[in-house]
């Protein structure tokens, strides 16, 4: 019962600050609303027996991303007044594609006969989890790590000033 | 054990999902398109734990690890084109980079 406590609890909070990301005006309330939602589902990981997951959440999303992302809406910001997310006037037909897509999910998940139980080999250590990385999951962890050098090297060049000589 | 089933989770998932893309699709504001971009990978995420758990296998945290990981890099490369565009087009409007356009 407790579980289902926490979980409605938590469960809420993240989907009102998730709804406050996408109709908040102001750009920077937006992005603190978004951290909000990012910590409230590193709670999530919690309550599903994901603890390391649940410090990783906190750590790369709300400390690396969203420090990332107050950055960049500062320095495109212009003039004086606070950056706004620029709301579309009608999102009628925005608001049905979001109710489809969840109508369909939520259709496929109810007709699909889930197991109600957690499954019998419980949640992984983080011990378990680092032995399945570098063990069968080796490749795409190495490949992983080419990427984020690619993703840096990628941005460097995108975002630098060009020499005025140039 | 009386905890939420797997289908109170994947349903959570869904409405994140679902709340995310309606940000991607009514933003105009690049940065805020790409707000909505992180609410939609991170009920992926949330899916993926929440299948790992009932299932029983490490695999599902694992692949939420890489996923995290990738949204990172994305964010990165992401934010580096909305600062390159907001330099070239004095906008950061998702309108505004129309020079592909026949």
């Amino acid at each position: 019962m407790t579980a289902w406590i926490l979980f409605v609890l938590v469960a809420f909070g993240t989907l009102v600050s998730a709804v406050m990301v996408v109709r908040t005006a102001d750009l920077v309330r937006a992005v603190l609303w978004l951290a909000a939602s990012l910590v409230a589902t590193a709670g999530l990981y919690a309550l599903l027996d994901a603890g390391f997951l649940a410090a990783m959440q906190l750590l790369l999303y709300t400390g690396g991303i969203i420090t990332l992302m107050l950055f960049a809406v500062m320095l495109v910001r212009r003039g004086p007044e606070a950056p706004t997310a620029g709301l579309i006037a009608n999102p009628g037909r925005a608001l049905t594609a979001s109710l489809a897509v969840f109508g369909l999910v939520a259709f496929t998940v109810a007709e699909a006969g889930l197991p109600t139980e957690p499954g019998a080999g419980g949640s992984p250590s983080a011990k378990l989890l680092g032995q399945v990385l570098l063990g069968p999951l080796a490749l795409p962890f190495e490949a992983l790590s080419v990427l984020l050098l690619a993703a840096m090297v990628g941005a460097i060049a995108l975002a630098r000033r060009k020499d005025p000589e140039e | 054990m009386n905890g939420p089933p797997l289908e109170a989770w994947l349903a959570l998932s869904a409405a994140l999902f679902a709340v995310g893309l309606f940000g991607v699709l009514t933003r105009k504001n690049l940065v805020a398109i790409l707000l909505g971009v992180e609410l939609m990978a991170n009920a992926a995420n949330l899916n993926m734990v929440a299948l790992g758990h009932f299932r029983g296998t490490p695999f599902g945290q694992a692949a939420a690890l890489f996923s995290i990981a990738l949204t990172v890099a994305e964010v990165v490369v992401g934010l580096a084109i909305v600062v390159l565009l907001a330099r070239t087009h004095k906008s950061v409007d998702a309108d505004a980079p129309s020079e592909m356009q026949g």
